[in-house]
């Protein structure tokens, strides 16, 4: 049998907010708990260390880096285009920007793939040193974080997007709600990326 | 017979209470006929769908509840074995075979085998026990009853959160049959101990992220079925403390897991990739430098595990403090005293958990300046849990207390978690932690809060929410001598370790302190704290009986055996319905707690759903409504 929850697709008046919406910003204040404690043992070991290398010494490749910010913030912005077409009722736009979406996502996986493979190649692994171990632990968990955004687009836009003809307004949500995580998994590379790559 | 004077409003009409209750008994007999019906003519919900995926958080509940039972118990196996070798260090003893050749061979237990009876013991009693069992199974079941709730925000991550947590369970049992045993670093798992030991734990790592998993999706969970889902009337300060104490706990799991979590990460590619996090630099191991890269620290993982693990202690309180505040309430027939500085103090010490972590780690060496912080904020932790006690204290001033079964435990409650609570002080000072850090001291502070603390306020709370989960009432007679039997012997077992732990004994000795001269007279009391621990496991059999007994064969009785006043009680049936738990949607009136209230003559409690008074709507959209009613009235 089939129990309606309330709040599930409309706000709640007196907190303006749906359920799933406010479950995402919990969970991401979660998230932020998680990338908040690699960041501080960062800076902690960091801090700790007689030598500390630089990133750009040790050879990360801020070209390749830079291209990777400007592919993954793009990536937001898309998200956001496609959020906005639900919205007006366009679904055929709004799956195409959830693609381009994808499609940056799965670019900057490339990319980080050939990064990680050129590291690789010269023997730097995790165990080399501690900057390594920190580099591979923190974008490494960043990108399941991408994967997991990947696997959830994927299921939006292909078998996900069934809902449209029944619930529009909930699947329109359903993308809002990872809209707000992509742009937080963005927001963990922004980060990353001066604090690995260029200090 | 109700008096004329008492009326109901169902839907624009206002009806006697007889009427009333015919009306609702009426809507529940369609409304079961309606699905039974649907069973015949759709699909019969399968046994699997029912029972083991379930999404009712009720069941969910159940699940949590048995299993977490089910841990308990083993975890306080683990507890008796060790104290046999605690009693009589070096002694074969016959049961201790079935620990294997491997670990106590002739019957002889080996001190890694005590290390891993030690680790695993902490592990499962907070991590797979206590938790489970205070926030997944009480948790579950009462909040969304308490609210007024159809069910939790999110049914299929309940179910998801369940059943994270029970292979994390699986996991972690695994390991013991894991060349080289279980993880025995002890619950805390210190590296570089941790970062050096057996594959075990790698497995605890292992479990540990699907516990973490399962507590962060059940944490949001409640938040925001606490947040979103109260039923019409329900405001904050209407909600019961239980509420009140699940929503703070849930922030703390919600925001001190995740720490933990990264320094498992960090752990598992120490271990797994050789990284070095907590290694130092020129680590000597077994007279061989460690062939790593070193430049780690291993005093950020004790940073980052007690960044969770001290909230951690007040998720294993705050529930039971819940549980215990709804009992006295109801059993002492009076409002709770101070119901907004319970609350207050309860929100205030969720805050401050936060910032005491590094009392943990005075003897870290992390300078005087840090560790006076540390002392001061763990100095103003305490105001805010006295508050608590001495609220619920208070509310026993001048009441005709009612000592059934649960009310018994919930009152050994006070003063055991008193004992915990104060022994705690010393620990908290930086200086007198010096002596004490370390010591049996602190496994009796801790375990008298856990122990007869937080697992008394579970005994209390199964008593008293047994007759809403199977319509029968548990023995009172087998009740009071699990409750006395159990009240002596935990003494028994749990003072001792104050005086041993003064007396300079360590803990974590595989010994006992035998090889102390200067504690020896501290030392005889293992044998007594032995002894009382297995009395105590044989005064847990007249429960497990009267637990299963009752579920039988139990007196039935009805929806509000207990003359409760909070909605699970008044509003629902006992069992509740299955699916969306309240025939009609409750329209919450008042606060939580109106016993022996003077203006009302008709009975000493007043539901928070009844409406009283004149014919005239004395409140808008007051009273019982149907499903449709409600509905037109929220828009």
């Amino acid at each position: 049998m089939h129990i309606e929850i309330p709040y599930n697709v409309s706000p709640r008046p007196d907190t303006g907010l749906y359920n799933a919406k406010l479950g995402i910003w919990l969970f991401l204040a979660s998230e932020v708990m998680l990338f908040g404690a690699l960041f501080s043992s960062l800076i902690l070991i960091r801090s700790g260390a007689a030598h500390w290398p630089h990133g750009y010494e040790e050879g990360l490749n801020i070209p390749l880096a830079t291209l990777n910010t400007l592919v993954l913030i793009s990536s937001s912005v898309t998200v956001v285009l496609a959020w906005a077409n639900l919205r007006l009722g366009n679904l055929k736009k709004g799956r195409m920007y959830l693609g381009f979406t994808l499609l940056c996502a799965l670019g900057f996986m490339v990319i980080k793939g050939i990064e990680y493979t050129d590291k690789f190649k010269l023997g730097h692994l995790p165990s080399t040193n501690n900057f390594y171990a920190i580099y591979f632990t923190m974008t490494g968990l960043h990108g399941l974080h991408v994967l997991g955004g990947m696997i959830v687009f994927g299921y939006l836009i292909g078998p996900g997007a069934k809902m449209w003809d029944t619930e529009r307004a909930r699947y329109t949500n359903r993308i809002e709600v990872a809209g707000l995580y992509w742009h937080f998994v963005d927001l963990v590379w922004i980060f990353l990326f001066p604090i690995l790559y260029l200090l | 017979m109700a008096s004329p004077k008492r009326q109901l409003r169902v839907g624009k009409q206002w009806l006697f209470a007889d009427d009333a209750e015919k009306l609702l008994r009426e809507a529940i007999r369609i409304r079961e006929e309606e699905e039974r019906e649907a069973g015949l003519h759709e699909h019969h919900e399968s046994f699997i769908r029912k029972y083991v995926f379930s999404t009712d958080h009720k069941w969910i509940g159940i699940q949590y509840g048995i299993t977490a039972l089910c841990f308990l118990l083993f975890g306080f196996s683990l507890m008796l074995l060790m104290r046999l070798q605690l009693a009589a260090p070096g002694k074969a003893w016959g049961i201790l075979k079935i620990l294997g050749e491997s670990r106590a061979p002739g019957g002889v237990m080996l001190p890694e085998a005590y290390n891993q009876l030690g680790a695993m013991h902490g592990t499962i009693m907070v991590f797979l026990a206590i938790v489970p069992l205070a926030v997944g199974a009480f948790g579950n079941y009462l909040v969304p009853l308490m609210i007024g709730a159809p069910d939790m925000a999110f049914p299929k991550l309940n179910m998801a959160s369940y059943w994270c947590y029970f292979p994390g369970g699986v996991v972690m049992l695994a390991s013991f049959a894991v060349t080289g045993g279980t993880a025995a670093s002890g619950w805390t798992s210190y590296p570089p101990l941790s970062d050096i030991a057996t594959s075990g734990q790698t497995w605890w790592l292992a479990g540990m992220i699907f516990l973490i998993t399962s507590s962060l999706l059940g944490s949001v969970n409640f938040l925001v079925t606490i947040i979103q889902l109260r039923a019409k009337g329900m405001t904050f300060m209407r909600m019961p403390f239980f509420v009140w104490a699940q929503f703070v706990t849930s922030f703390l799991l919600l925001l001190a897991f995740p720490p933990l979590e990264a320094a498992g990460v960090l752990q598992l590619m120490d271990r797994v990739a050789h990284t070095s996090f907590f290694l130092p630099s020129g680590l000597v191991v077994s007279g061989q430098l460690l062939n790593v890269a070193g430049g780690g620290n291993p005093v950020l993982w004790q940073h980052l595990f007690w960044f969770l693990a001290h909230p951690e202690v007040y998720v294993l309180i705050l529930p039971a403090m819940g549980i215990i505040s709804e009992i006295i309430a109801c059993n002492t027939r009076k409002p709770l005293w101070g119901y907004k500085s319970l609350v207050a103090a309860v929100i205030f010490l969720g805050f401050m958990s936060f910032v005491v972590w590094a009392h943990h780690m005075f003897l870290t060496g992390m300078g005087t300046v840090i560790s006076a912080f540390f002392q001061t904020t763990t100095m103003i932790i305490s105001v805010p849990s006295v508050v608590i006690l001495t609220a619920l204290l208070m509310s026993l001033w001048g009441a005709s207390i009612r000592f059934n079964t649960p009310m018994l435990f919930a009152l050994a409650f006070l003063p055991m978690f008193g004992i915990g609570g104060l022994t705690g002080l010393p620990l908290g000072l930086a200086a007198t932690d010096i002596h004490l850090h370390d010591t049996y001291y602190v496994i009796g502070h801790f375990h008298y809060v856990v122990a007869p603390g937080t697992i008394f306020a579970m005994f209390a709370g199964i008593y008293f929410w047994f007759p809403k989960i199977t319509g029968r009432q548990m023995n009172e007679f087998l009740g009071k001598v699990h409750f006395w039997g159990s009240l002596v012997c935990i003494n028994g077992v749990f003072f001792p370790m104050f005086i041993q732990g003064l007396a300079g004994i360590s803990r974590r000795l595989y010994d006992g302190g035998q090889q102390y001269a200067h504690a020896q007279h501290a030392y005889g009391t293992n044998v007594f704290m032995s002894a009382s621990a297995w009395v105590l496991f044989l005064f847990q059999i007249p429960f497990i009986f009267n637990f299963f007994g009752s579920m039988m064969f139990g007196k039935k009785v009805g929806s509000n055996p207990w003359q409760a006043t909070t909605l699970e009680w008044g509003a629902t049936t006992s069992p509740p319905l299955g699916h969306g738990n309240f025939a009609v949607v409750p329209v919450v009136q008042r606060g939580p707690y109106e016993y022996s209230n003077p203006e009302y003559t008709e009975a000493d409690f007043l539901p928070q759903h009844v409406v009283v008074g004149a014919p005239e709507p004395a409140s808008p959209g007051g009273g019982l409504l149907t499903h449709g009613a409600a509905a037109q009235q929220e828009h």
